[in-house]
């Protein structure tokens, strides 16, 4: 019955999907979007527009967003609060090349998440996605020797300073010239295309894409160390 | 369907994405394949709108090219794109949550299946 009853639900859902998404017809950029592409680039000289609208335009909602992913990351850290059970794990270590390969990639790979949202605003790129890189680079090293151990400190430090630097830039776009986080007047604009231009736009991203590297590192921290737990309570090899 | 454009099969690939996901959140009993149902709605849904914004006429809203430059219609809409880069944010933080009640639940019952946890049920 309940499985007959989930089926015509599933059925329900497809059926309003298909009618409700115009198929076959691509669709046109709408008013906003027009103005977006149209004054865009004079407007904030970052050739990524994406990032213009999600960084200046709609920079408040990003703002919101991150506070949203801080929250769920400091949700998830609350459920899986560390209760020491005094038990070591008892796991067999990762071979030699895998921990040695481990370390050598881990620091080209961070480099590599800072390029990406050191560009954020040239090309396609930007916090969110270098944040991840970043993060998963830590992963990478956690994963591969598991006697390593975050600087949990240091992290919450970054990600609290880095999350106030980015409520600062924007109260000093709103003295400076009346709205928050605006560009206008607060770093030069710069030449179109060129990595030092689009005012704030890239400091900002920076500082979203640490903020966004710190956060899903510790979270991925206090999730391996929860499974360590229960592999060492339980005496199996995970 | 006759013609099958790159931009109605990406919309066709993310309303299966998304039914598949509803189908397993809600006929799996296994807490971990109902998150994996989520996760594939979140990804469903980030393709339909992604998909929603496409054209296949145009390129890209990165405006590095000087031709680019005075020509509106030469790229997609900017807004879907930031949209789901928001959402693909979101979706993770969502997973990561549900995840740690999933080890919690373990923890609890040292069970897996929802079936298991209907204490609160009527």
């Amino acid at each position: 019955m309940k499985q007959i009853f989930s089926i015509l639900m599933v059925l329900i859902m497809g059926w309003l999907l298909v009618s409700l998404v115009p198929l076959g017809q691509p669709t046109e950029p709408g008013s906003v979007a027009q103005h977006y592409i149209q004054h865009g680039v004079e407007e904030n000289r970052g050739a990524n527009l994406v990032t213009s609208v999600i960084v200046n335009y709609r920079g408040l909602d990003t703002l919101g967003e991150v506070t949203v992913l801080f929250l769920s990351v400091a949700g998830a850290g609350f459920v899986l609060r560390r209760r020491d059970t005094g038990l070591r794990h008892r796991c067999r270590p990762s071979s030699e090349i895998v921990q040695t390969g481990a370390r050598l990639l881990f620091a080209p790979t961070l480099v590599f998440g800072a390029y990406i949202f050191v560009h954020g605003h040239l090309s396609p790129g930007g916090g969110f996605q270098g944040g991840a890189v970043v993060a998963s680079a830590v992963l990478m090293l956690l994963l591969a020797d598991r006697r390593i151990r975050l600087p949990h400190l240091f992290m919450n430090w970054m990600e609290s300073m880095v999350g106030f630097a980015y409520v600062l830039t924007g109260l000093a776009g709103l003295i400076v010239a009346g709205s928050f986080l605006s560009n206008q007047g607060l770093l030069p604009l710069g030449t179109w295309n060129t990595l030092f231009s689009a005012g704030v736009i890239p400091v900002i991203y920076i500082l979203v894409g640490l903020k966004v590297g710190t956060e899903l590192a510790s979270l991925l921290d206090n999730m391996i160390d929860t499974g360590r737990l229960y592999a060492s309570s339980e005496g199996d090899q995970p | 369907m006759t013609d099958l454009s790159p931009s109605t099969l990406y919309l066709l690939t993310a309303i299966a994405l998304i039914v598949i996901g509803f189908a397993g959140a809600l006929i799996r009993r296994n807490l971990l394949k109902i998150v994996l149902g989520f996760a594939l709605i979140d990804t469903g849904l980030h393709l339909l709108i992604a998909a929603l914004g496409s054209n296949p006429d145009r390129t890209a809203p990165i405006l590095n090219q000087p031709s680019l430059l005075g020509n509106p219609d030469l790229v997609v809409d900017p807004v879907p794109q930031a949209l789901v880069l928001t959402a693909i944010v979101i979706g993770v933080g969502i997973t990561a949550l549900l995840l740690s009640y999933v080890i919690r639940l373990y923890a609890v019952r040292k069970s897996l299946d929802i079936r298991e946890f209907g204490r609160l049920k009527w």
